[in-house]
């Protein structure tokens, strides 16, 4: 596994415990009435496990098992590191707006499409049959 | 494809279908944030429980898939605290039933936190050599 993906699915996973513990703690709110506050917090617990652990783990297996190109290289790895920074930017933006309010929320959203974007650019290309 | 795996594919498969078909049918209100997990989490999330298992790393040769007693923890935490979820939330009005949405987090969380522990260590490079084995 190239260590672009053991980075990110490593960070996959620490948002996948970061959403599952909030959302539990969502959970023991709504049955119990306890820190009603919490609730602000549902829309990181959101973009945690939505963004951070199944895009970012879609994203960090797509560029490990990949077709890859003739003398078994990924391509110039640039673009798919830039996806990567700017997806977990837009991450923090997003959470960041859970205090600190939209304008974030706007700047995070945004970051995250030009994540996409710039993954989209890297893999396309790698979409193709084996050893083509 | 191993025992573990499977499991963890025809199950979300189920959700899948339990989970859109909520979506589509009986979309009250109440039942919505139900039917949302049974997707995102029974689904989404457990697919992807299942195929990392099958496909990262081996952790050895002896024990490819680390501690399948975890894995099978693992997956019948999700799936309980899942389904105690689905049955308590709607009723989260009625008495006693607090503490099933306390025990359904509980046991979601734990599942996470078992999955996290069983895979962190397969979460590795071309480099590294496999423990216990060559």
């Amino acid at each position: 596994m190239p260590r672009l993906s053991v980075w990110t699915v490593r960070l996959a996973l620490l948002y996948l415990l970061a959403g599952f513990t909030i959302g539990a703690l969502l959970l023991v709110s709504k049955g119990t009435g306890w820190n009603p506050g919490l609730w602000r917090w549902l829309g990181a617990h959101q973009e945690f496990l939505l963004a951070g652990w199944m895009g970012q783990f879609a994203m960090a297996v797509g560029y490990w098992a990949f077709p890859r190109y003739r003398g078994n290289h990924r391509g110039n790895p640039t673009l798919a590191v830039l996806s990567f920074v700017l997806l977990n930017g837009g991450i923090g933006l997003v959470f960041a707006a859970t205090f600190w309010g939209l304008p974030l929320l706007a700047w995070g959203r945004g970051l995250e499409a030009a994540a996409a974007l710039a993954y989209a650019f890297y893999a396309w290309p790698r979409i193709k049959p084996t050893g083509a | 494809m191993p025992t573990i795996v499977r499991w963890y594919v025809k199950a979300a498969l189920l959700y899948l279908a339990i989970g859109l078909g909520m979506n589509l049918g009986a979309a009250r209100w109440a039942v919505q944030p139900v039917a949302w997990h049974l997707f995102a989490t029974g689904w989404l999330t457990q697919l992807i429980f299942g195929i990392a298992l099958w496909m990262l790393p081996s952790f050895t040769r002896e024990r490819p898939r680390r501690s399948d007693r975890l894995n099978w923890a693992v997956f019948i935490t999700l799936n309980a605290g899942l389904l105690l979820r689905a049955l308590a939330e709607p009723l989260t009005g009625l008495p006693g039933r607090p503490w099933w949405l306390t025990l359904a987090a509980l046991l979601q969380w734990l599942a996470a936190l078992g999955f996290v522990i069983n895979v962190w260590g397969r979460v590795r490079g071309p480099r590294r050599p496999l423990r216990g084995g060559r």
